[in-house]
Parts: C-alpha cells; structure tokens; sequence
C-alpha cells in the first residue's frame, strides 16, 4: 500500500467562455465563415478562462483533508477533476485505491424505479458488485430508515427521502478514498448527525477523505489539514484552523473590493474585553465591530445584527435603528463604524454572528453578510439547547409512598408549597450573595 | 487501447444493470408491457404486406406466405437497428446528470442501449417462431448461419450507436438527423422486399450493408440456402470499421464530454 492516497502536480484546468456551437445547423455556417475571416480565430483565444492553475498537493492515507474557497473559487472543477468526469488541460492527477463520491446522491436515482432497484442501480454507479450490494442491503435499508417505502418508485418519495436513500448507499460502498461534498446536509437533524457520525467511522476505520464544502463547520470537525481556493489558484495550505482563519480574511477582502453595490458591510470582527476572540464562555459579553463603507451616496442606513446556530437557525436580532440609535447617512467613500455589545447567553455550540444592511424608511435590504464571523461559546455546565437559562437546582428531595393516603398527600403539598416559598428563595438569594 | 477495454470489462455489472434499467423502465411505463417488444415488428410486417400485396397486384404474380416470412424474417432486425441506434442516441444526454458527476466508461450507455434492445429483440423471436411454424416454413442446416449474421447486425448497432450518441452529445440537432435517416431508411433496406426482385439493380441495394445481413438471413431462414459470401464479407468488414471507428471517435471525444452537455 502506498503512503499517498491521492496527488496532484501542478494541475490546470481551463474553460472556453462565450458561444459554443451546439448545433450542426450554427457550426457549418460559422465554420465556413471563419475561413474568410481569419481575424476571429485570435479572438476566440481570449475567450479562454482558467478555472484551476497550478494546483499542487498530496493527501496521505487515512488522511481528512478539506478544499474551501469562496463562489467561483474552482471548488466545482476540482470535485469534477478529483472524481476523474473532466481530465486536466495540463498536470498529473493520481489516485491510488479505489475512489467513491459522494456527490449529488439522488444523481444516480432513476424515478421510475423503486427504492429496492435504486439502491442496486446506485451501488452499480458507484462501482460495487451485486453481491456486495446483496450482503449490504438490510444494513443500507435499515440505515435509510424507508423500509416501508423499499418497494415504492422512488418519485413518489420526498426530497428528504431520496437523499437520505442516496447517502446510506453511498457510505455503505467501503472505498479507500472517499470525495464528499456538500451532501453532509440532508433530511432532519436527526438524519444528519446519524451522518456525521457514520462520516466519523468512516474516518476513524483509516479511510481517506477529501472534502470539498462551503461548510466550515464540517470541514472544522473533520479535516486535519486544509487548501484554500480562489480565483482557481491555491492561496493556502496548513492546519484547518489556520486557513479557515484566513478563508475569514479572505472573504472581508473580497467585500471590501466589491464595487457593484453603493454600500457594502466591509467588516465584522468579534473581541472580548482583551481583544480579538472567537472562544467565549456562556453569558460573557462580547464586542462585535461592524464597519459599513459607501461606495455610493446612501441614506438612512440600519445595521441589523443576528445569530445564527449550527443548524442555520436565526436565534436573535437586533439593529441600530431599533435600539433607538437612529440611522446614519453616507456620502461616498464614507465608512460607517459601529459596536454592538451583547451578552452571549447562549447554550455550548457554535454560532454565527451575522449582519444586515438596511434603508430604514422602505426597509431595503442592501447588503448581508450571513455567517460572517464563527464564534464557540463554552460552559462549564453541562446543558444543551440553543440558549442558556443559566439553572440552578434548589431542592432535590424524595417522599417515599408520599402519593398514597390523603394523610401523606397533606404533608406532601405542605412541604412541597416550603420548598417553592420566597422564604426559601431568600435563602438562596442571600447564598449567591456570599 | 486494451487498458480502456479492461476497464470496460471492470465496469460490466454496471453496464448490465443499466441494461436491465432501460428494459424496466420500458416496460414499466407501458400498460401494455412486452406487447410493447413486438408491437413495432408488427407493424413493420404489416406495413411490408400492405406494400407487398400493392407489388403482387401490379405484377399480377400472387403474394405467398414465404413472401409474408420473409418480411417478419428480416423486420425483426430492423427493428432491433432502428431502436438500439434511436435509443443509443439518446442515451449520453438522457443520462447527463451521471456524465457530469461519477466517472465510468461511458460507452457503457450506448451499450445498453444495445442490450436493451436485444432484449426485445428476443421476446418478438419467440413470436416469429410461433409464425414461422404456422407458415410451415421447416428448417435447415443454413439455420446455423443465424447466429453469425445476428452478431453482425449487433457489432453495426454498437458501432453506430457509439459514432451518433457522442455526436449527438455535441450537436443537438444529430438527433433530428438520424430520426430522418431511420425512417426513410427503411426505403433503402431490402425489408418490405427482396433485393432480387429489382433484377440487376439489385447489387446497388446490396451496397447498403445492412441489405447484406437481412438478405442472408431470409435465404437461411425462409429459403433454405446459403448467405452469398461475398456480400456477406462486405458486410463483415463494414460492421467491423463502423465499430473501431465508432469506438475511436467515442473515446477521443470522451474526455471532453461532462464539460460540453
């Protein structure tokens, strides 16, 4: 077994742009045109765009490795490149072992066929023999969860169910480097950390991942070592942590320079009273920096703040506007600072502070900017949910066979209206005091 | 070369599960179900009477059932032609979403296509048994020449079926094309009649190679005689160039394939 899962050396991939003639009817035409005028061939050599240059690495064995980027960064092609559907323009690409993806579950899937034919049509797709599908297939049904449905075409299922088919047959193929993409997000959440979970044993069982994904949480939780994408040329590689943080960089940058709104939110940085932070225990304050630049003349602007948890829920909002803070105006090349000061009452998890950027009078959305920094509040009590009540247990007793018998039943109520009384409270209030 | 055919080899479960797809999915959306494998030789039979007995009232020569054999014999494999290059055509841009995102010889497409029609194929032999029986056709040792010719008209399908599914994947409009040419084809075929009966013309005819194919097959079937060898060499070799040429074109332009549907 070779060290090297998978490698890539110096790999470019290049696109035409522009009309592509798709029909015999505008080729012959065009092509019977262009020998009487030269000067247009020099011109469709412009037309050229190259949606990778010189990208170089090395994925060892049993290795999680991530491919992040921004819109437009490549990340696309390189999924088409890494399952070998398009071929380099130039450069060497080499798997060692075989190669399943997990892209677009339901691509596989054909509608009139029931959910028993797809799972052996997909498996055949993603290159297991039928004995293999055979041996596997209660395992995949059962992971599924539609045995119900097995001998339903699959047109009659809903998105959720398809997709849910798509991924147990494909994480059941067993390969030796595994391409996932976006796919990790399908059907509820209880579906989806079913998926993570397996993805983790997968992992764990010494397979090879690539993962390729907007989504910086899962590549955060799985990925040991990451490449960072744009404009199709690698901008960085390193450990996970340390291109996500300039992925973050990045993406400020890019807003910045974005010229085809009249105003952009250009930055948004969270800090505790130190500094910079992105780690916050529950119900500690944070400081959340927003900065707003005009391109063009703008009136009338609200900043609007949100969070946002781990399953893209929007948990609180609040803006300048409502916060009676009124609302600014901006000539151009104006930049707009503002600071929100909140108290991150949240459960333990991962939350995303987002922003949006309002007219006030019409409430015209004019920039936003979801998920525009990632924040890990902690605590060191062990509760779950997406806000922190901050609880304390105050009584804690048992009366034995106190619900037989009115007798037992009066002491029971009488203690019961002691325990839940102010006196007791006082007792308390007068405990924290300490 | 021989690491692409490998590969093919590699990937032949998937190329018989694709097949046994097309045949399901045929089958399942007809109410009529393997009625719908001979209904399209059925109407080539009956059209070829139609035509046959127009021929034997201006020649004033009466229509037999040899005659009426003969044309079931050889519109069997017409048909199976027609649908594997009909469907074969189709077949790369009626699957786009699995040319775009998982990695496989695609020619396994126009292959099943093939193999879908066989299918076919074979369910509307068992009924042209039962006819040829009725007609008290009777039997020969020329009945071995079948298996050969029948592998010939399937090497030309496979053949044709990968030249106009990958060109068809460029050029939209190759479909309308070969639509074109399937139906007045069958004008240029011997099937609603025999090549003889356009006397020393006839060897124009014979330059269509399937006219080769499905006159040696009517001889061995229905007249009990040898193929002419000549033509069927002629027709060999077509088979065999239209099936390396169809494979060369197919697999010089596979790379290129996600990025252009």
């Amino acid at each position: 077994m070779p060290e090297v899962a998978l490698r890539m050396e110096h790999v470019y991939k290049k696109f035409r742009k522009g009309e592509v003639f798709d029909s015999l009817r505008d080729l012959i035409p065009a092509v019977t045109g262009r020998m009487f005028r030269q000067a247009e061939l020099s011109a469709s050599d412009k037309r050229e765009f190259w949606a990778l240059q010189d990208i170089s690495f090395e994925v060892k064995r049993g290795e999680a490795f991530g491919i992040i980027g921004p819109n437009g960064a490549g990340k696309t092609t390189m999924l088409k490149l890494l399952s070998r559907v398009m071929k380099p323009t130039s450069g060497s690409f080499q798997v060692n072992g075989r190669l399943a993806a997990l892209i677009e579950l339901t691509a596989g899937f054909h509608q009139d066929l029931t959910g028993r034919e797809n799972i052996y049509l997909y498996g055949a797709i993603v290159g297991m023999t039928k004995r293999e599908i055979t041996a596997k297939f209660d395992e995949i049904v059962d992971f599924s969860g539609l045995e119900e449905f097995i001998d339903t075409p699959v047109k009659r299922y809903s998105s959720g169910m398809n997709a849910r088919l798509g991924f147990a047959v494909a994480s059941h193929v067993n390969p030796e480097v595994f391409l996932v993409d976006e796919v990790l997000s399908v059907g509820d959440t209880l579906f989806q950390r079913k998926c993570l979970d397996h993805m983790r044993n997968i992992i764990r069982s010494g397979a090879t991942v690539v993962f390729v994904s907007h989504n910086l949480k899962s590549v955060a939780d799985f990925c040991s070592r990451t490449l960072l994408l744009d404009h199709g040329c690698p901008v960085a590689m390193g450990s996970t942590s340390q291109v996500i943080t300039q992925y973050m960089g990045l993406l400020q940058d890019h807003r910045a320079a974005d010229q085809s709104r009249p105003v952009v939110i250009s930055k948004v940085a969270v800090r505790d009273s130190a500094g910079p932070c992105h780690r916050f225990q529950s119900g500690q304050k944070a400081w959340i920096d927003i900065e707003v630049s005009a391109h063009e003349q703008c009136r009338k602007l609200a900043v609007a703040l949100y969070f946002l948890d781990g399953a893209q829920q929007a948990l609180f909002t609040a803006s300048t506007e409502r916060l009676g803070h009124g609302n600014a105006s901006l000539r151009r090349a104006d930049v707009l600072r503002c600071t929100f000061e909140v108290e991150l009452n949240f459960g333990p998890g991962i939350y995303y502070p987002s922003v949006n950027l309002f007219r006030y009078e019409n409430q015209e959305l004019l920039d936003s900017w979801q998920a525009a920094e990632t924040i890990y509040v902690w605590s060191d009590q062990d509760i779950t949910g997406p806000v922190n009540c901050f609880p304390r247990i105050l009584s804690q007793e048992v009366f034995r066979g106190a619900s037989s018998g009115a007798e037992t039943d009066a002491k029971y109520k009488r203690s019961a209206r002691e325990a839940f009384s102010p006196a007791g409270c006082g007792v308390d209030i007068a405990d924290t005091s300490r | 070369m021989k690491h692409e055919l490998q590969e093919l080899y590699r990937y032949r479960e998937l190329l018989y599960t694709i097949a046994r797809r097309d045949i399901k999915v045929r089958y399942k959306q007809s109410v009529m179900g393997f009625f719908w494998a001979i209904l399209m030789p059925i109407l080539i039979v009956i059209s070829g009477v139609v035509v046959r007995y127009a021929f034997a009232l201006a020649s004033h020569s009466p229509l037999d059932t040899a005659g009426i054999a003969s044309i079931a014999v050889k519109s069997l494999p017409w048909a199976f032609l027609v649908s594997s290059i009909r469907f074969g055509c189709n077949s790369l841009t009626g699957n786009s979403n699995l040319v775009t995102k998982v990695y496989f010889p695609k020619e396994i497409f126009p292959i099943a296509s093939v193999l879908a029609s066989l299918f076919d194929f074979f369910v509307a032999s068992t009924a042209l048994v039962v006819l040829l029986f009725v007609f008290h056709v009777g039997w020969s040792v020329y009945l071995l020449w079948v298996p050969a010719l029948l592998l010939m008209v399937v090497l030309m399908a496979t053949g044709i079926g990968m030249l106009v599914s990958a060109a068809g994947l460029f050029f939209r409009d190759v479909k309308f094309i070969v639509e074109v040419a399937l139906t007045f084809g069958i004008f240029f075929t011997p099937v609603f009649y025999d090549v003889r009966m356009l006397g020393e013309k006839g060897k124009w005819m014979m330059l269509n190679p399937v006219a080769p194919l499905l006159e040696g097959l009517s001889a061995c079937v229905v007249r009990h005689q040898p193929p002419q060898l000549s033509w069927l060499a002629y027709a060999l070799s077509f088979s065999l160039a239209i099936l390396g040429l169809g494979y060369a074109f197919f697999k010089h332009l596979e790379p290129a394939f996600a990025e252009s549907i």
